[in-house]
């Protein structure tokens, strides 16, 4: 499992992780959320010791990350956000390379991989600097547990990946986490929080929020309608003109409303827009996403500031 | 305010790399003034088409007119005539805000004089006129995002070609950056933007989707979601995709 006490670091003025505590259970699959430049790469940076923290401690299986780090890495399979193998060496001849360097062979270690390196097998001879993006992902992820590693981090291995490749991926989490490999997997797709056991949603270095995909939604501080209207644009306009009204966003062709706990009815709010002059909108109450969670946090810790 | 007038025409678009076909016989129109959507998986062909469209690559046949230029014969005046930003390339990183706008106008042409106004209006508009002499380096991945599309259209092309613009940016960030694009067509200006983010898909006014080098489906996303029988965008990927 995963500790991560207090962790600071910094870059001149930049504060990229403040404070940060976090607990990853064995076998989980824990998810941390944010935008780019959320904090998500020094913190796992720091987990794989290749950066070194300001203050705080982290540990992996009881083992700290700066004194035990020679430890910490065999236990560790790592995928970094930019493709980092070899592009001049094989398919094949990176998976050994990677086998060689953790004392192991291909085979010692197949039944983990296969699933994953089955799909590229038949390009084991091509160059991994020429091989499409979903394939270099899956490569990479083979490469990152060829040595049967107790805990995967996995440095957002979806973004710039179509909607269709990404839900493949997930699925392969999936598989791996049933296997007993406990999973840290940072991502900026919001859409992706339900795969995970629980999350963490993260922004300028602080962690906002840690829970259950489920809980954070329940847990929806205020109310919130889905609006159906014609004129988008227009309809958003009015009601952030509302008494009590917190955000408006649009989220594909509907708008979410969010207002503070109890005040509105749909039939109030359909009211004040009768008056505004709009006929043709149906309002309902909805449950929050984990983008909505996200938002109102961001806004809710901008006031702060 | 969109029309049925084309600002962009496709016709047998053909491109190979050897015996690969990257596109394989394309045809659809842009209209003057809508957001196009152009959506697909990895590998799918768009990237190629996009470079095409842009003047940055000759396919292999058909016609093509961007803007009202031919793509294998103008393809300056088309560069003249669009703007572009991806996710991966926007501004340069060591220039300030300032010098890069300095620096893209001059590529384009444009006045000084006319820089200089709309450099005001837009600086004010981002409400970064204070900032101008940052590094863009400095500067978080909103702000750069929101600040690039803005100088793609500051020589108000005909066109802007947007990649992937709002990969990796917040929530808040992503909406305010879609702002902007609503915007850039109330001045008349047609955006052609490839998304990974379905929801996003519906604010176009009409969606492509390639899958394997051709075109499978292609209207507005009202329509595709009910030839699909499906709730949201995400689902009309997955079933044409999958």
């Amino acid at each position: 499992m995963i500790e991560v006490k207090d962790l600071h670091k910094q870059y001149g003025d930049i504060v990229a992780l403040d404070k940060v505590s976090l607990t990853v259970g064995r076998g989980e699959l824990f998810g941390l959320i944010g935008p780019d430049g959320a904090g998500k790469t020094s913190l796992m940076r720091i987990l794989m010791s290749l950066l070194l923290p300001d203050g705080g401690t982290a540990t992996m299986n009881e083992l700290d990350v700066v004194k035990d780090y020679k430890e910490v890495r065999l236990i560790t399979g790592y995928m970094p956000g930019r493709f980092s193998l070899y592009p001049d060496l094989t398919v094949e001849e990176n998976l050994k390379f990677f086998a060689t360097v953790f004392g192991t062979t291909i085979q010692e270690n197949y039944y983990l991989i296969k699933d994953i390196y089955q799909q590229i097998e038949p390009f084991k001879n091509r160059r991994a600097g020429k091989l499409s993006g979903g394939m270099k992902q899956k490569l990479a992820l083979s490469c990152a547990l060829i040595h049967k590693p107790e805990i995967l981090i996995l440095d957002e291995p979806t973004t710039g990946v179509d909607a269709v490749s990404r839900k493949e991926f997930w699925e392969m989490l999936k598989r791996l986490k049933s296997m007993g490999i406990t999973i840290l997997v940072s991502t900026p797709y919001m859409d992706e929080a339900s795969m995970c056991d629980r999350i963490a949603l993260i922004q300028q270095g602080r962690l906002m929020s840690v829970a259950t995909p489920h809980e954070m939604i329940e847990s929806f501080p205020e109310d919130l309608w889905a609006v159906h209207t014609r004129k988008i644009y227009e309809t958003s306009k009015h009601l952030e003109k509302l008494s009590s009204t917190l955000s408006v966003n649009s989220f594909g062709q509907v708008l979410h409303l969010v207002t503070s706990k109890g005040v509105h009815s749909a039939e109030s709010i359909q009211k004040y827009l009768l008056e505004k002059g709009e006929l043709e909108i149906t309002i309902e109450p909805s449950s929050a996403t984990i983008e909505d969670v996200f938002i109102l946090l961001m806004n809710h810790h901008k006031h702060l500031k | 305010m969109i029309t049925t007038e084309p600002v962009i025409t496709v016709k047998n678009m053909v491109k190979k790399f050897g015996n690969f076909v990257a596109n394989d016989n394309l045809n659809f129109e842009v209209y003057k003034g809508e957001i196009f959507g152009f959506i697909g998986a990895n590998g799918a062909g768009k990237t190629t088409a996009i470079r095409i469209l842009c003047g940055l690559s000759t396919p292999t046949s058909g016609e093509m007119k961007v803007g009202g230029f031919d793509i294998y014969r103008q393809t300056e005046k088309i560069k003249q005539n669009i703007g572009y930003m991806s996710q991966k390339f926007s501004l340069y990183e060591d220039l300030t805000i300032n010098e890069n706008i300095r620096f893209y106008g001059g590529i384009y042409g444009m006045k000084i004089a006319d820089r200089k106004v709309r450099t005001e209006k837009m600086l004010e508009r981002l409400e970064l006129t204070e900032y101008r002499n940052r590094k863009i380096g400095d500067l978080p991945l909103g702000w750069k995002q929101k600040l690039a599309f803005s100088i793609a259209i500051l020589h108000n092309p005909k066109i802007v070609f947007l990649d992937e613009p709002t990969g990796g940016v917040d929530p808040i960030t992503r909406r305010q950056f879609w702002n902007l694009i609503y915007e850039a067509v109330e001045q008349g200006i047609t955006v052609f933007v490839t998304t990974h983010y379905m929801d996003e898909a519906e604010y176009c006014d009409r969606v492509s989707i390639m899958a394997e080098g051709r075109i499978v489906a292609l209207d507005t996303p009202e329509r595709l979601k009910k030839q699909y029988s499906a709730n949201n965008m995400d689902e009309v990927f997955l079933k044409i995709a999958r």
